[in-house]
């Protein structure tokens, strides 16, 4: 997929939670095709400790509108930079970067989407285009407490729509994989995106029952293209670039321990 | 529109700029963002007589102005890269220039020996100052004797021109510069990533996996800037400059602090088309200050 540099322009900024912010991105063209799972590298300014860019996933791209959607946390200045970015800014973007999730193979396929903290973000854009294909994902979303539920309305209008919180606030307490679902129902595959631990154990339960597995990793990177080999991730064929090989990667080929 | 075109060695440049190797890929990676047959040359990444696998992760590290890597060489091996890049690569129309690095003198000189069958190769880059191997690499690159064992050992095997990369992380760079252009390097390339380190202080844990690694980026720039000075005046051999080179600004520095070619590195990363902007940034500068070819400002400085 060609590749560009965009300064694209912000259409809106919605803070989501005390943490989270939605930043709605648009151009004067037509955005380029998107798939989900890939990443947007951003450029931060106005940050003098963030030298580079940021990976930031897909969260949606609405093409009806022309718009880009970015979920950001503040995690360090850059990401906080970026919470500050305010309506007509622009922001440089390199992208669309990366793999992208599998598709199901056809619409009968059960797809669990598993999301923790700010790594639902990409669920939301895959759970569009499986239920664009007549599929029905079910989103099974993890966050701290009620609060932390990020765009719950929006991935309702797109699937069932699951949630843990580690306080009980809201839906199940515990962590995603606590879920009385993953007892009840069988799954024909998963795709998670989130803390590294949080896909660890999505990965051990897809391992023992035997369902195909994806997950979308967040290896610190430099140049977001496969070029500088920075993000690499061991594999069973070697170290694979995240930016490029991944961010998306079949369990079946990582050396997790699981 | 100045005359950019500049020569190292036998090797005639379109323009100064180059790309320094680690940072571009094989230049395909960055087909999307530049026209790559406009780039002076492309140096691509550092390829090895046998494949390595690398550093572990993590090799990469923020730092104020800059980043540390220690990447440590992975690659495929000169083979893979006979049989499988180089006819990817073997028709973009600019110098397509391969670094070549080793642990032993008998390992850059077999690996240059099969560099040097393919035609549309014209020079490689001695790389005898990768600071983030255990054996070779910056080994050779701190001592005299090191550093001529090297190029000796290539010189019998290469016969086109050789650039030697040279290391910052020595007492006296130009004793070093001195000693490869006396084993028949064409010029030298400086400066490598200076050695460096950052701690992750909640974890008590150092960011690299091997501890240390190389830095680059904006930070190293007048230390970069400083030894292609020096250097210039000690050598007669061209020198080609490196070391966190941004803009076009940057790279004119260098060129005056002697330079005849640049590269850029790290701020690929922060703008994929930089290389083609400074390129175009010199230009202007030198049509703005009525100099009608690069050359004028290669080493002219004002006494």
């Amino acid at each position: 997929m060609k590749k560009y540099i965009l300064d694209l322009t912000v259409n809106s900024v919605e803070a989501l939670s005390d943490k989270h912010v939605l930043i709605k991105l648009t151009d004067d063209k037509p955005l380029p095709e998107m798939l989900p799972g890939q990443f947007v590298e951003v450029r931060v300014d106005n940050s003098p400790s963030t030298f580079l860019r940021r990976p930031i996933s897909i969260n949606n791209v609405d093409y009806d509108h022309n718009e880009l959607w970015l979920l950001v946390a503040a995690v360090g200045d850059g990401t906080r930079q970026l919470q500050k970015l305010q309506k007509g800014d622009r922001l440089n973007c390199v992208l669309p970067l990366g793999n992208s999730f599998t598709m199901p193979t056809d619409s009968t396929q059960k797809v669990l989407l598993v999301g923790g903290g700010v790594g639902v973000a990409p669920l939301l854009y895959f759970g569009k285009r499986i239920k664009a294909m007549g599929g029905e994902p079910t989103f099974l979303l993890g966050a701290r407490s009620a609060k932390d539920v990020l765009e719950r309305e929006l991935f309702e209008q797109v699937g069932r729509v699951l949630i843990t919180t580690e306080d009980g606030s809201e839906g199940e307490k515990g962590f995603v994989t606590n879920h009385s679902v993953l007892a009840q129902e069988h799954f024909d595959r998963i795709s998670t995106c989130g803390p590294k631990p949080m896909m660890m154990a999505v990965a051990r339960y897809a391992f023992k029952n035997d369902i195909e597995c994806e997950v979308s990793l967040e290896n610190k990177m430099a140049c977001g293209v496969g070029a500088c080999l920075c993000c690499v991730e061991k594999t069973v064929e070697g170290n694979k670039c995240v930016c490029k090989e991944g961010p998306v990667m079949n369990i079946k080929k990582l050396t997790w321990q699981i | 529109m100045a005359d950019l075109s500049v020569k190292i060695g036998g090797l005639k440049l379109k323009n100064p700029v180059m790309t320094a190797s680690g940072t571009f890929g094989y230049g395909l990676e960055f087909a999307d963002f530049v026209p790559l047959e406009e780039i002076g040359g492309i140096i691509v990444k550092g390829t090895t007589l046998n494949p390595r696998e690398g550093n572990d992760y993590p090799r990469m590290a923020e730092t104020p102005q800059g980043m540390l890597n220690c990447v440590g060489l992975q690659n495929k091996g000169v083979d893979y890269f006979c049989r499988n890049i180089y006819p990817q690569i073997k028709d973009i129309d600019t110098n397509m220039i391969v670094n070549v690095s080793g642990s032993s003198p008998d390992d850059y000189a077999e690996c240059a020996a099969r560099i040097n069958e393919l035609e549309n190769i014209p020079a490689i880059e001695l790389n005898i100052s990768c600071p983030n191997v255990k054996q070779g690499g910056m080994a050779f690159g701190v001592t005299t004797t090191g550093a001529a064992r090297v190029v000796r050992a290539v010189r019998e095997r290469y016969n086109k021109p050789i650039i030697v990369k040279l290391s910052p992380n020595v007492t006296d760079v130009t004793e070093i510069a001195k000693a490869v252009e006396a084993e028949g390097a064409d010029s030298v390339s400086l400066i490598n990533t200076l050695m460096g380190m950052a701690i992750d202080i909640e974890r008590r844990r150092p960011m690299l996996s091997i501890n240390t690694g190389g830095l680059s980026g904006p930070a190293v720039k007048p230390v970069a800037v400083r030894m292609v000075w020096q250097v210039a005046k000690a050598v007669k051999i061209p020198v080609v400059g490196l070391g966190g080179i941004c803009t076009a600004e940057d790279a004119i520095e260098f060129l005056m602090a002697g330079a005849t070619a640049i590269e850029i590195g790290t701020a690929n990363f922060l703008d994929p088309a930089v290389t083609i902007k400074v390129r175009d940034g010199i230009n202007n500068w030198l049509d703005n200050h009525g100099c009608s070819s690069v050359s004028e400002i290669i080493g002219a400085l004002e006494d």
